[in-house]
Parts: structure tokens; C-alpha cells; sequence
């Protein structure tokens, strides 16, 4: 479903991504883990067309993607949910709803909207809330349901975990678990929570510096002495 | 109760002519404000101070006196008519300005440093008054009343009155249909919400499938479509168009824009309202000489005290 090879982005002339390859299949739930400045973020905004990819190609479902404007790429049915959730502050949660639909048919909104109130009952009671007022935990649940909104084929979900007590960071992977079973979505996850992440996905990717060293099953990589040492223990 | 009856006279002896200046304050208000708006869009959304703006104003003024000229010679002598004509050619016109100003001028910039499209914005501003000084002649075309006549609404001992217009009465109220439907564009359709996106995210606007560059672009025409609505109205009011006119209602718009909160649209009809009140009230009260004096003394104040204006946001926001 989206192909990316050999794709290197620059930021001014710092090289963020140096030639990344990483294969998403229909259906799959795939993660890429990282540390901190690894280029989580900059691949999934690469995918989005912003930054743009220097070289390489990026496909998704036989489309080179990488050289489209990210308005077009985005209404192909990719979604993403970004790193700081980026919720417009001064719209309400459902205006906000409202933005995340525009790419989809309006026959279909109520319904839509409807299944993300159901998976985040929270967003219904605070409908009529300012986005810059809602706590960071409701700021990530819209930002996911805002995603949701649009019916993407592929949802890109960077760090949904960031900033969450335990308990809701459970209650979203479990969301994503059942969005990809229940709706067949396809979801690429950027995650620092590599155990949770790891578990959850059906395959993982390790990025380092903008390269990625290591790929594998989710339980695979979950028992790579490497992983282990650099992303699991110590932490989580 | 002496002194009651006493004060009782003065201010019935002052009404007409307090009267008088607001009304002619609503209208001048009217215009600013509608001119304002294009402003304060502009800078809400790219943030950016569109120099050029007042001169659009002036190029709906001059579509608006030709459309006039052309309705004399073809015969057309229903003043309805020549009104609906006046208002769908030069909000059309001007539009495409607007328009054609963005991208010939701000959009190759957009990325670059902040300073580059105010440069090119006055450049703009420059052509704009040019050309039309150079295929309309340097001077002030005088313009026939198309709306004559009104009602007297108060009559003082000395022979004085206040006169409501009836072209006064057609501008305020055009003014307050136009605000209204525009009110509802921006706070109910997707149009709206994708430009209050834009606004507040552009980056995110665009992750969710808005053309943010026709976002931009429908910016700039509905704030040039606006601004041929009051370069008309000044046409029937005035009815003294030339190639200059733009740049002094252009700073009076800026500053009722200014004034009312720029990147607010409340704020910009609000500030109109508020120059054109002032402009008429001191000219009526003190000398016609310094009125724009009063309202360049005004943005400046504005922008030492209350750089946010009356109804902007303050900087800080929790996001
Ligand atoms: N707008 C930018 N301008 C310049 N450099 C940038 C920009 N955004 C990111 N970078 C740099 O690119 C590199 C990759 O950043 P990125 O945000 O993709 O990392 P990440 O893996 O998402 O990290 P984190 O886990 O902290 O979110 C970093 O070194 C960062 O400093
Ligand atoms: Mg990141």
C-alpha cells in the first residue's frame, strides 16, 4: 500500500532522513521506534509532502506520491494525527471534527461522527469546547478522531501515546488495535512507548539518525538484544 | 429645576446637529469598515499588511464611475438597475484584481522573509495608482448623483436640519446585509472554516486536505469584492474618484482595522464604524482641516497602548 525507497529530506542543509526504505502492506499495523532526533516525525511529514522529499520515491497504491502538493496526497486517504496534535485552539471540538471530514463525502459525517464520539465519549460531552482549552489527553484524543474523520485508508499516528497517564495510554492502542481489525485500516505508528508500540504492531522498524538499521516482526524486534538494550529496558 | 429646563434646551438646540454627524459618521463608517475587512483578513491569514488594498478600493471606485458612464450611454436610466449593474461589474472586476494581485505579487514570496511582500505590496500599491492615472487621466472625475434626496429627521429653530439620505440610508444598510451574510460565510461554511484553519494552522490545514493557496486566493476576493462595495458606495456619495483616492480610506480602513483588532472581523466593522464617527464628529465639532490627522493620531495611540486593539486576541495562548 505505500512504498517508500530510498527517500532522504533535508531541513536547510541538515540531512534528516538519509535514505529510508520502509514498506506499509493493507491492513497492517506497522510501527517505527527511534530515539529523539531520529526523524520519526520528518518521515511522517514526508509522506504528507511537507517537508518534501529530496530524493527517492514514496507510492502509495501505485501512485508516486512524493512531488504531489500535500492537500492532494492527504485526499487520497491518508490521514495523519502530527506530532503536538495540532488541534486549531480557537475552533471548537466540533468544528474541529468538522475540519478532520472536509476530504469525505458529507453524507457520511453524521455516521462518522457518531463511531469517534462512541470511541471517545469524552469528545461528545466537550462538543461545544474550545480546542486551546482541552486538556492534552482530549487534545490527543481529537486529534486521532479528527483523523478518523476523513475515513483514511492510512492512518499515520505519530507519538498518540505522548503525555498520557497509563490508563488512557492502554485505552489508544486498544482503539488502534480494534480500528485496524474491526475497519481493516492500515496504521503507521511512530512510537517512544516501543514496548506498548511493539506489541501492538504486526511489524516495526528502528530508525537511527534518518536510516533505518533494523526491521522484523513486532515480536521479533520485542526480543532483539538491541532493541532491548537501546528502547525497552530502563524505561517503560 | 431651573437648571434642568435650562439643559434641557441646550441639548434639544444641539440634537439636530449631533444627529447629523452620526449619521454622516454611520456612513463614513460603513465604508471603512467594509474596506477594513479585506485588511484584517489578509493579515489573519498570512499575516500580512496588504499595502495595495486601498488602492483595490480605488480600482471598484473607478469600475463602479464607468459602469455609471456606460449605463448614461446605453440608455439605462432605472436607477435600480444601474445599481445591481454598478455592483455585480465591479465586485467581479475588482475581484479579479484582488485576485491577480496575490499571485502576481505575494504569492512567488510566500516562504521567503516577512519583509519581502510589504515591499512588494507597495510596489503594487504604486502600479495600481499609475496605471489608472495613466488610462484615466490625473484628474478627479466628477460623478452625477444617482440617489438624491431624504428624509428631515429633526428641524432646529435656526432653520438648521438634519437630513437623512436616502443613498446614506442604502449605504448603511447594504453595509449591514454585506456583514451579516459574511459573518455567516466565515462562521458556517466550509469555506469559512477552512480559512479560520488556515488562520490558525495553516500546516494542519493543508494535512487535512485544504488548498491552502485557494484558500489564500478566495481571501483576497472576497476582501477585494468588499472593498468595490465601498469604492461604489463613495462613488454615489462622493462622487469626486481619482487615482489617489485610495491611499487616505486605505489608511483610515487600516486603522479602524487596527483599532478594532487586526485579524478580527468584529473588530474591523466595529473600528469602521469608530473612525467614521470620529472622522465626522471632529470635523463637525472642531475643523474639517485635520480630520485625517485625528484618525492617523488614532492608530498611533492604538498601536503604543493597545497594539491588540478593542476586540483582538492578546499574543499569548495556550496551545
Ligand atoms: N523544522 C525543522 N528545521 C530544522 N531542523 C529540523 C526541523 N524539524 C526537525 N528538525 C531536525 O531533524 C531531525 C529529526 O527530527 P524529527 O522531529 O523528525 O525527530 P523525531 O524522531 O520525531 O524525534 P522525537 O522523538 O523527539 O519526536 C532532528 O535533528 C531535528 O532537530
Ligand atoms: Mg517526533
Amino acid at each position: 500500500m505505500l512504498k517508500i525507497s530510498g527517500v532522504h529530506t533535508f531541513y536547510g542543509h541538515i540531512e534528516a532522513l538519509k535514505g529510508v526504505d520502509i514498506e506499509v502492506n493493507e491492513g497492517e499495523i506497522v510501527t517505527l521506534i527511534g530515539a529523539n532526533g531520529a526523524g520519526k516525525s520528518t518521515l511522517l511529514m514526508t509522506i504528507c509532502g511537507t517537508p518534501r522529499a529530496r530524493s527517492g520515491s514514496i507510492v502509495f497504491n501505485g501512485r508516486d506520491i512524493a512531488q504531489m502538493p500535500t492537500y492532494e496526497i492527504m485526499r487520497l486517504g491518508i490521514a495523519q494525527s502530527p506530532e503536538g496534535r495540532r488541534i486549531f485552539p480557537r475552533m471548537s471540538v466540533m468544528e474541529n471534527l468538522r475540519m478532520g471530514a472536509i476530504t469525505s463525502q458529507p453524507q457520511f459525517f453524521d455516521a462518522d461522527l457518531e463511531r469517534v464520539f462512541a470511541i471517545f465519549p469524552r469528545l461528545k460531552e466537550r462538543a461545544q469546547q474550545r480546542g486551546g482549552t482541552l486538556s492534552g489527553g482530549e487534545q490527543q484524543m481529537l486529534a486521532i478522531a479528527r483523523a478518523l474523520m476523513s475515513r483514511p485508508r492510512l492512518l499515520l499516528l505519530d507519538e498518540p501515546s505522548l503525555g498520557l497517564a497509563p490508563l488512557i495510554v492502554r485505552q489508544i492502542f486498544e482503539i488502534i488495535r480494534e480500528i485496524n481489525r474491526e475497519q481493516g485500516m492500515t496504521v503507521f505508528l511512530v512510537e517512544q512507548n516501543a514496548n506498548h508500540a511493539l506489541k501492538l504492531a504486526h511489524r516495526g522498524y528502528v530508525l537511527v539518525n534518518g536510516v533505518v538499521t533494523l526491521s522484523g516482526t513486532g515480536q521479533e524486534l520485542l526480543s532483539n538484544a538491541e532493541v532491548r538494550a537501546a528502547y525497552l529496558e530502563g524505561g517503560h | 429645576m431651573e437648571w434642568l429646563f435650562e439643559l434641557f434646551h441646550q441639548v434639544n438646540y444641539e440634537l439636530p446637529k449631533f444627529v447629523q454627524f452620526l449619521i454622516v459618521g454611520l456612513t463614513l463608517g460603513s465604508i471603512y469598515g467594509l474596506i477594513a475587512i479585506g485588511y484584517t483578513m489578509v493579515y489573519g491569514i498570512i499575516g500580512m499588511i496588504n499595502f495595495a488594498h486601498g488602492d483595490i478600493y480605488m480600482i471598484g471606485a473607478f469600475q463602479a464611475m464607468i459602469v455609471l458612464l456606460i449605463c448614461g450611454t446605453l440608455g439605462i436610466s432605472w436607477v435600480p438597475l444601474q445599481l445591481l449593474l454598478m455592483l455585480v461589474v465591479a465586485v467581479a472586476l475588482t475581484a479579479a484584481y484582488g485576485w491577480s494581485v496575490e499571485r502576481i505579487a505575494y504569492r512567488p514570496l510566500r516562504g521567503t522573509q516577512r519583509l519581502a511582500p510589504l515591499i512588494s505590496a507597495i510596489g503594487m500599491s504604486i502600479f495600481l495608482q499609475n496605471y489608472v492615472q495613466l488610462v484615466q487621466g490625473p484628474r478627479p472625475k466628477p460623478v452625477e448623483p444617482v440617489i438624491s434626496g431624504g428624509v428631515t429627521v429633526l428641524t432646529r429653530a435656526d432653520g438648521f436640519v438634519a437630513q437623512l439620505g436616502y443613498l446614506q440610508i442604502v449605504i448603511v444598510l447594504l453595509t449591514v446585509a454585506l456583514m451579516a451574510g459574511f459573518t455567516l460565510l466565515i462562521t458556517r461554511t466550509s469555506l469559512g472554516r477552512a480559512q479560520r484553519a488556515c488562520e490558525q494552522d495553516m500546516k494542519m490545514a493543508s494535512l487535512l486536505g485544504v488548498n491552502v493557496d485557494r484558500t489564500i486566493s478566495l481571501t483576497f476576493v472576497m476582501g477585494a469584492g468588499l472593498a468595490a462595495v465601498a469604492g461604489m458606495m463613495v462613488t454615489l456619495y462622493w462622487g469626486n474618484n481619482d487615482f489617489h483616492m485610495g491611499f487616505n480610506a486605505g489608511i483610515k480602513a487600516f486603522t479602524a482595522a487596527v483599532l478594532g483588532g487586526i485579524g478580527s472581523l468584529p473588530g474591523a466593522m466595529l473600528g469602521g464604524v469608530l473612525i467614521g464617527l470620529i472622522e465626522a464628529f471632529w470635523s463637525g465639532y472642531f475643523t474639517a482641516e485635520y480630520k485625517d490627522v485625528a484618525a492617523f493620531s488614532i492608530l498611533v495611540l492604538v498601536l503604543i497602548f493597545r497594539p491588540t486593539g478593542l476586540l483582538g486576541r492578546p499574543e499569548v495562548e495556550k496551545v
